[in-house]
């Protein structure tokens, strides 16, 4: 079966800085992918491509066999995708970001109908039907007339989860999504995102939550310096990994 | 010295009160003109499309770098010359409303620029179209940002109305000079003339400070801080 997500020598350079060196990655669907490594490494960009937040340098990213951002025109010219046709991919991939990125004007029901409303083309009421039960499944529907500033980052990122879910997308990707929690915080977002996981939903999570990555992740890539160092089940990495550099950034945090 | 004889501005209320009327109509049409040209401007120099950003740019420079006086007197006393004849009216209204164009672009574009890229990047990632962002996250958020700025500009506009006075059109400055050549009265009537225009300008900054109170009900404000007792 065709994987989920198939990058082929990602390379993003910013100026004269090779931010992502060359990366290979399969993403079967179903699969869970944690991306760890130090600060700099490239982990963000990484991510960020894959939606195409940013337009690689070079290689290229296959979305169920489609390709992401480009298209290839009559004369094999690789040339950059419509923005209507653009949309239409990145709605299929959920993007939750570290500062939540909330849009403060709007209460969180708001913010959650908006995109099915404006994308999918969703009534009022078939939105509302929707975001209530997202917001539900997320533990906030009591919260859901509040507005952003007067909510927790806690829950403000879980509205953001349920936004990103409310275009029910086939991929969920997440920049370190817990990174600016306070600790108490830190178990109710990663539970939303384990019970994703549980349900099957193909993630790509960028995160320093070693124990998330251990019980939740099927595979875990190490990233150094733009370079994919080392791959496997989370038993290998954290147990027994291979690249000094992996070895030497775990036992920095573990 | 001649004794200030205030009279002579109760005498002259109802030519003085035409010219007020006057100054308020160009304030009003020349603003609203404004505001179409500078959101529209405004855009064209945030969007991704280079030829409208080095229009919007153009203009821009192209405004705010000449005299609002010679922009007047282009429309009003130099277009004959090339077979196109506008009314003082005409010429007066559009010389302010592609003035205040200009800088009302500039305050739309950073209050655009105001908001953080952030909210910009969740709305496409949710595949929202760069329009879509525009109407439904940026431009309402802007909206709040741009009240400050744009009531001083419309303070600004009030005053730039007096230029007209040298195009021929008999607004408040004018009606104030004719009265003057007929009366000699020089300190009164430019007193009572400035009087009228701090009247109008009070009048939109209290304006200015009940919509600001408004829109940012129960929003906390940086300028709050003192309140804070650091």
């Amino acid at each position: 079966m065709e994987p989920m997500i198939r990058v082929s020598n990602l390379c993003k350079q910013f100026g004269s800085l090779l931010v992502v060196d060359d990366i290979s990655l399969d993403v079967a669907q179903g699969e869970v992918v944690v991306v760890i490594g130090p600060s700099g490494s490239g982990k963000s960009t990484f991510l960020r491509c894959m939606n195409f937040l940013e337009a690689p340098t070079s290689g290229q990213i296959l979305i169920r066999g489609k390709p992401l951002g480009i298209y290839v025109d009559g004369s094999g010219r690789t040339r950059p995708l419509p923005p209507r046709e653009l949309n239409v991919q990145r709605a299929e991939i959920g993007m939750v970001f570290q500062h939540f990125n909330l849009w403060p004007h709007m209460t969180a029901f708001e913010n959650v109908i908006l995109g099915p409303m404006l994308v999918r083309k969703l009534s009022r009421d078939e939105a509302t039907a929707r975001a209530e039960k997202l917001l539900r499944r997320v533990g906030l529907f009591e919260k859901r007339l509040s507005f952003p500033q007067n909510l927790s980052g806690g829950q403000q990122q879980r509205v953001a989860i349920a936004r990103a879910l409310a275009l029910e997308p086939r991929i969920m990707l997440f920049d370190e999504a817990t990174s600016a929690l306070d600790p108490e915080m830190i178990r109710e977002v990663l539970d939303v995102m384990m019970d994703l996981a549980r349900g099957g939903m193909t993630m790509v999570v960028v995160t320093h939550e070693m124990g998330f990555a251990r019980s939740v992740a099927d595979r875990v890539i190490f990233l150094d310096q733009g370079k994919l160092l080392e791959a496997g089940p989370p038993a290998q990495i954290f147990d027994s990994p291979t690249h000094p550099r992996t070895r030497d950034f775990l036992s920095k945090i573990l | 010295m001649t004794k200030l004889d205030f009279s002579v501005v109760i005498d002259n209320l109802p030519l003085l009160l035409e010219g007020l009327w006057l100054t308020i109509f160009f304030t009003v049409t020349s603003l609203a003109l404004g505001m179409v040209i500078g959101v529209v401007v405004a855009i064209f120099r945030v969007c991704p499309i280079r030829s409208l950003k080095i229009v919007g740019l153009v203009f821009v420079e192209a405004i705010r770098g000449t005299p609002l006086l010679v922009l007047l007197f282009i429309l009003y006393y130099a277009l004959p010359q090339v077979g196109i004849r506008l009314s003082a009216f005409t010429a007066g209204i559009l010389g302010l409303g592609i003035n205040a164009g200009a800088y009302i672009a500039e305050i739309f574009r950073a209050g655009i620029e105001s908001i953080p890229v952030g909210q910009v990047e969740a709305a496409r990632s949710v595949g929202m179209s760069y329009g879509q962002t525009m109407r439904k996250i940026i431009l309402p958020q802007a909206g709040t940002v741009v009240l400050p700025p744009l009531t001083n500009e419309a303070i600004s506009q009030v005053k730039a109305t007096s230029l007209v006075s040298t195009i021929a059109v008999a607004e408040l400055l004018r009606a104030g000079q004719q009265i003057i050549s007929m009366t000699f009265a020089a300190v009164e009537i430019y007193a009572a003339v400035a009087v009228l225009y701090l009247m109008v300008n009070l009048t939109l900054a209290w304006l200015a400070r009940r919509l600001e109170a408004k829109q940012s009900r129960g929003r906390r404000r940086i300028g709050q801080i003192n309140e804070v007792g650091v």
